[in-house]
C-alpha cells in the first residue's frame, strides 16, 4: 500500500467516525418532552402566519394560532356551535334587539400588565372600524356606538337588529386589545388569553408559554410549540419520530392508515365549517337556467366522488350549512345522484354537449376532486375543460376578483358564510331576492325566527341548486395516544389549546 | 492577464445590469396583485387601492425599478409587503441556514467525487471502475428531493438514527444542528457528487492520456502517485469550472430539498414569498441568488488563471 491511498483510508475513516457520533450525540436525550409539572406539547401545523396581525393581514394561521389563546373576545363558540361567555360574563339584549349589554369578568389582565377593562373593549370595537384593513372589518359596521357605562360595563349599540353581530364577536373581529399594546401587533401581539406569545422563528415555528396570570384556568402545558410543515409528508414524519406531539389537521387522509394501524396514535374525527363547493358562475348565460344547475347536481355522485378524492373521509352536505350550525337539515336528498334524470334536464335546457370551464385551485383537494367531477359530468354529456390556476394569488384575481370562470372548486371555511357566498357581488354572482329577504329576516328576528329563516335559506339555496356541495372537510386530527382534551369538531377560527393535557 | 481581468468584470456587470432589469420584469408580470392577496378574498377596491398605494405599487414601472435598484446598491432589500418588517434581515438570517446546506453539501460532493471519479478513471477497463460508473450513473438520475425522502425514510422513519426534519442553529445545541443536517446535506451533496463524478472521471482520463504522465510512470511512479503530483492540478481546471455551475444547481437544490426537511432557509422563505406574492422580497432573493451566480462564475474565471499558469502569460 502506497502512502497516499493510506492517508486517503485514514481521512474518510475519521470522516466516518465523525457521522456516528453525531449520530449517537442526540440518542441519550428523550426526543419527547420532559415529565413533571412544567410539560411541553408540540404541534404540526400547515400554513405559517405571514405576520402575527390579523387586524391589517388575512388568512387563517393567524387567529388559528393566537385567538383565544393570545386574545380573547367579549364571547366565545364551544366545540358544538353554540355561543357561550368569555370575557363578558353574561350579556341582555334589550327588547328591539338593537343593544347588548356586557357584564365583564373583574379580573382579567393582557400580558403588558395592564387591566382589562370596558374602556378596552370600547377601544377594541371602534378600532376595527378605523385601523383594521381586511375585509372582515365590515361585521362591525352595524355598531352604531358602544360605551363603558361603567369598568366592568359595556354597552354596544346596533344600527339594526343582527344575531350575525354577536357571532362575529366569537371571531378574530371580537378579540380584545389592550389601549397600551397596539403598538407591534405583528411581531408582538398582546392579550389576555391562557397563553402568551413566546418567539416566532420564520419559516419554522412559533412558541407560546403559559400566562401565569391568567384570569380563568390555567393550562396544563407551560409551552407550546406551532411548527409548521409545508409538506404533508413531512408533516406526517415528525409525528412518526416524535419532532412533534399532534397534527393539528390531516392534509392527505390517504395517509392516515399509517397511523390507524398503530396503538401508539390516536385518530379524531369530527367536522369543520369548510364547505367544498363546486361553484358556478350564475351570471353565465348557460347558469341562468336552472335545470343546467340542477342537472350538475344529479349528475353527481357524491358518495363514490368523496371517495375517490378524499379517501371517504368527510360528510356529505346538500348545502351551505355544516351540522353545528343550530339551523343544520339533511338536505343531501333534495338532488339525489340520478344519471338520467341529469341527462333530461340537460336536453330539456338544450345545454347537452356544452363546454364548461372547470377552472380550479392549485390545491390538493381541488385537483383530484375536478378530475372526478369532469368525469361524471362527461358521462352525462357535457364537456369539461380543466385549467388550473395558482393558489392563491392567481386564483383569486382570475376566478375570485374577475369571476373569469364557469365553475370552480374550493373549500369555504369561513363561518356562517352562506349568506356572504350566495350574494351578487361574490364571485358565485348569485342574484336572489327571495333569498336576501330570507337571510335578513333571520338576521333581525329572535333565535327562534334566525333558524326558521336559515333553514328556509338554506333549502332554497340547494332547491335552486345555486352551487354544488361536494362535502364537508373533516377535522382529522392525529396525536399521541397520551394527549387529551383535544376538540373534535373544529368550528372556530383558533386550534384551542387551552384544554390540552397529557394523562 | 489584466486585461483578461477587466473583459471578464465588464462581463460581469453587463450581465448584473441585464438580469436585474429581468428579475424586475418578470415580477411585474406575474399575475396577482400583492395587495389583494394580503387583504385576503373579501377586500373592498378601495382598500385594495389605499394598500397598493403604500406598497408603492401605484408608480411607474421605471421608478419602482430605480428605487429598487438604488436601494440594492445601499444594501436597503426594502420592508416585505406581508410580514412588513424589514428583509435585509430576513435574507441575512435564511442565508446563513442555507449556506450550511451548500457548503456542507459541496464538500460531501467534492469527499465522495475526487476519489470515485479518479478511481473510475484509473481503472476504466476493469469490474470495479465500471461498477463505480454504474452507480454514479444512477446517482445522475435522481433528484435531490428524491434522494432526501428515501433518506428519511430509511434512517429518521424506519431506523431512527437521525431526526426527519427540522432546524437547529448551530449556537443554541451542536449535537442537534449535526444530527439535523447530516441527511439533507447527504441529499444534496450525493446527488451533485454523483454528477461531478462524470466530469472528474473524463478529466482524469483525458490526463491520463498526456505525455508527461507516461513520462512520470516511466521514472517508475505507481499509477496514484503520478496521478497525484502530475495529473490532478491538470484535471482541476474542466472540474472547478463545473464546480462553479454545480453550485448555482445546489442553491436551486437547497430550494426544494429545504422544503423536505422543513428548513427555514432562503428556498423556504422563496416560496412562501412567491405564494404570498411579497414580490419585493421575491425580487430580493431572486437577484441575490443571480449575482451569488454571476460572481461565482467570474470567480472561476479568475481562478484558472490561478490553477493554470499557461494562461497567465503571452496573450496577444
Amino acid at each position: 500500500m502506497n502512502t497516499y491511498l493510506t492517508r486517503a483510508v485514514a481521512l474518510a475513516g475519521s470522516a466516518a467516525l465523525l457521522l456516528v457520533a453525531a449520530c449517537s450525540a442526540g440518542s441519550g436525550t428523550s426526543s419527547g418532552p420532559s415529565t413533571g409539572a412544567n410539560q411541553s406539547l408540540a404541534i404540526g401545523l400547515v400554513a405559517e402566519p405571514a405576520s402575527l396581525d390579523f387586524t391589517t393581514t388575512d388568512g387563517a394561521a393567524i387567529p388559528q394560532a393566537l385567538l383565544t389563546n393570545v386574545y380573547e373576545g367579549l364571547v366565545k363558540q364551544d366545540e358544538s356551535g353554540k355561543i357561550v361567555p368569555d370575557l363578558a360574563k353574561s350579556w341582555t339584549v334589550s327588547a328591539d334587539r338593537k343593544t347588548y349589554t356586557f357584564e365583564l369578568v373583574d379580573n382579567a389582565k393582557f400580558t403588558n400588565g395592564a387591566a382589562f377593562t370596558a374602556a378596552d373593549a370600547v377601544f377594541s370595537i371602534n378600532r376595527v372600524k378605523t385601523a383594521w384593513t381586511t375585509s372582515l372589518k365590515a361585521a362591525m359596521d352595524v355598531v352604531q356606538d358602544a360605551k363603558a357605562v361603567s369598568p366592568k360595563q359595556l354597552q354596544v349599540t346596533l344600527s339594526k337588529p343582527s344575531n350575525d353581530w354577536l357571532f362575529r364577536m366569537t371571531t378574530r373581529i371580537g378579540a380584545m386589545f389592550s389601549q397600551t399594546g397596539v403598538d407591534k401587533l405583528a411581531t408582538d401581539p398582546v392579550g389576555t388569553g391562557p397563553y402568551k406569545f413566546g418567539s416566532w422563528k420564520r419559516g419554522d415555528s412559533i412558541v407560546l408559554q403559559r400566562n401565569d396570570a391568567y384570569w380563568g384556568t390555567k393550562p396544563f402545558f407551560n409551552q407550546v410549540t406551532l411548527k409548521y410543515f409545508k409538506d404533508p409528508t413531512a408533516l406526517n414524519n415528525a409525528l412518526l419520530t416524535g419532532t412533534i406531539n399532534v397534527i393539528g389537521t390531516v392534509q392527505a387522509p390517504e395517509a392516515l392508515s399509517q397511523f390507524t394501524s398503530n396503538t401508539k396514535y390516536q385518530v379524531i374525527e369530527g367536522t369543520t365549517n369548510g364547505e367544498v363547493v363546486l361553484s358556478f358562475n350564475n351570471s353565465r348565460p348557460v347558469f341562468k337556467d336552472v335545470r343546467v344547475r340542477q342537472a350538475i347536481r344529479s349528475a353527481i355522485d357524491h358518495k363514490a366522488l368523496l371517495d375517490t378524492c378524499f379517501a371517504g373521509r368527510g360528510k356529505l352536505i346538500g348545502s351551505m350549512v355544516p351540522p353545528t350550525d343550530p339551523w343544520y337539515e339533511d338536505l343531501t336528498q333534495v338532488a339525489p345522484y340520478s344519471k338520467d334524470k341529469a341527462k333530461s334536464l340537460l336536453a330539456a335546457a338544450g345545454a347537452t354537449g356544452k363546454t364548461l370551464r372547470l377552472r380550479l385551485p392549485t390545491l390538493p383537494y381541488a385537483t383530484s376532486c375536478g378530475q372526478v367531477v369532469k368525469s361524471q359530468l362527461e358521462q352525462v354529456g357535457l364537456k369539461v375543460q380543466i385549467d388550473q390556476l395558482e393558489f392563491p394569488a392567481a386564483w383569486l384575481t382570475t376566478v375570485f376578483k374577475n369571476a373569469d370562470y364557469d365553475m370552480s372548486i374550493i373549500a369555504h371555511v369561513e363561518p356562517r358564510d352562506l349568506g356572504a357566498v350566495f350574494s351578487p357581488k361574490y364571485y358565485t354572482r348569485y342574484d336572489d331576492p327571495t333569498l336576501q329577504q330570507d337571510l335578513a329576516a333571520a338576521d333581525a328576528g329572535d333565535e327562534a325566527t334566525q333558524v326558521t329563516d336559515m333553514k328556509k335559506a338554506a333549502r332554497r339555496i340547494s332547491e335552486e341548486a345555486a352551487a354544488d356541495w361536494l362535502f364537508l372537510l373533516p377535522n382529522l386530527v392525529v396525536a399521541d395516544k397520551n394527549i387529551t382534551g383535544l376538540p373534535a369538531n373544529a368550528i372556530t377560527e383558533s386550534f384551542d389549546l387551552s384544554k390540552l393535557a397529557r394523562s | 492577464m489584466v486585461l483578461r481581468l477587466v473583459e471578464r468584470t465588464a462581463v460581469l456587470l453587463v450581465s448584473l445590469a441585464v438580469s436585474s432589469v429581468l428579475v424586475f420584469g418578470f415580477m411585474a408580470v406575474l399575475p396577482g396583485d400583492p395587495a389583494r392577496v394580503a387583504l385576503g378574498v373579501n377586500a373592498s377596491d378601495e382598500a385594495v387601492a389605499q394598500l397598493r398605494e403604500q406598497f408603492g405599487l401605484d408608480r411607474s414601472l421605471a421608478t419602482q425599478y430605480f428605487d429598487w435598484l438604488g436601494g440594492l446598491l445601499h444594501a436597503d432589500f426594502g420592508t416585505s409587503y406581508v410580514s412588513k418588517v424589514a428583509i435585509g434581515p430576513q435574507i441575512f438570517d435564511r442565508l446563513q441556514v442555507t449556506l450550511w446546506l451548500v457548503v456542507v453539501g459541496m464538500i460531501v460532493a467534492l469527499v465522495v467525487a475526487v476519489p470515485a471519479g479518479t478511481v473510475m478513471a484509473a481503472r476504466h477497463r476493469k469490474i470495479s471502475g465500471l461498477a463505480l460508473s454504474a452507480i454514479s450513473q444512477l446517482g445522475v438520475a435522481v433528484p435531490a428531493f428524491l434522494a432526501g425522502i428515501l433518506l428519511i425514510m430509511l434512517f429518521a422513519v424506519k431506523l431512527g438514527w437521525l431526526p426527519a426534519n427540522g432546524w437547529t442553529p448551530p449556537a443554541s445545541d451542536p449535537g442537534m444542528f449535526l444530527r439535523q443536517l447530516i441527511l439533507p446535506a447527504l441529499s444534496l451533496g450525493l446527488v451533485q457528487g454523483a454528477v461531478l463524478t462524470r466530469y472528474v472521471r473524463s478529466a482524469v482520463l483525458d490526463v491520463l492520456r498526456e505525455d508527461y504522465l507516461r513520462t512520470a510512470r516511466a521514472k517508475g511512479l505507481r499509477p496514484f502517485p503520478a496521478l497525484w503530483r502530475h495529473g490532478l492540478r491538470n484535471a482541476a481546471v474542466p472540474v472547478v469550472t463545473v464546480l462553479g455551475l454545480q453550485l448555482a444547481t445546489l442553491l436551486i437544490g437547497a430550494v426544494v430539498v429545504e422544503r423536505v426537511f422543513v428548513i427555514p432557509g432562503l428556498g423556504s422563505l422563496l416560496l412562501d414569498g412567491v405564494s404570498n406574492r411579497d414580490l419585493l422580497l421575491v425580487q430580493d432573493v431572486v437577484m441575490l441568488l443571480v449575482v451569488a451566480v454571476l460572481v461565482v462564475n467570474f470567480l472561476v474565471d479568475v481562478l484558472y488563471v490561478a490553477l493554470d499558469p499557461r494562461l497567465r502569460v503571452g496573450q496577444r
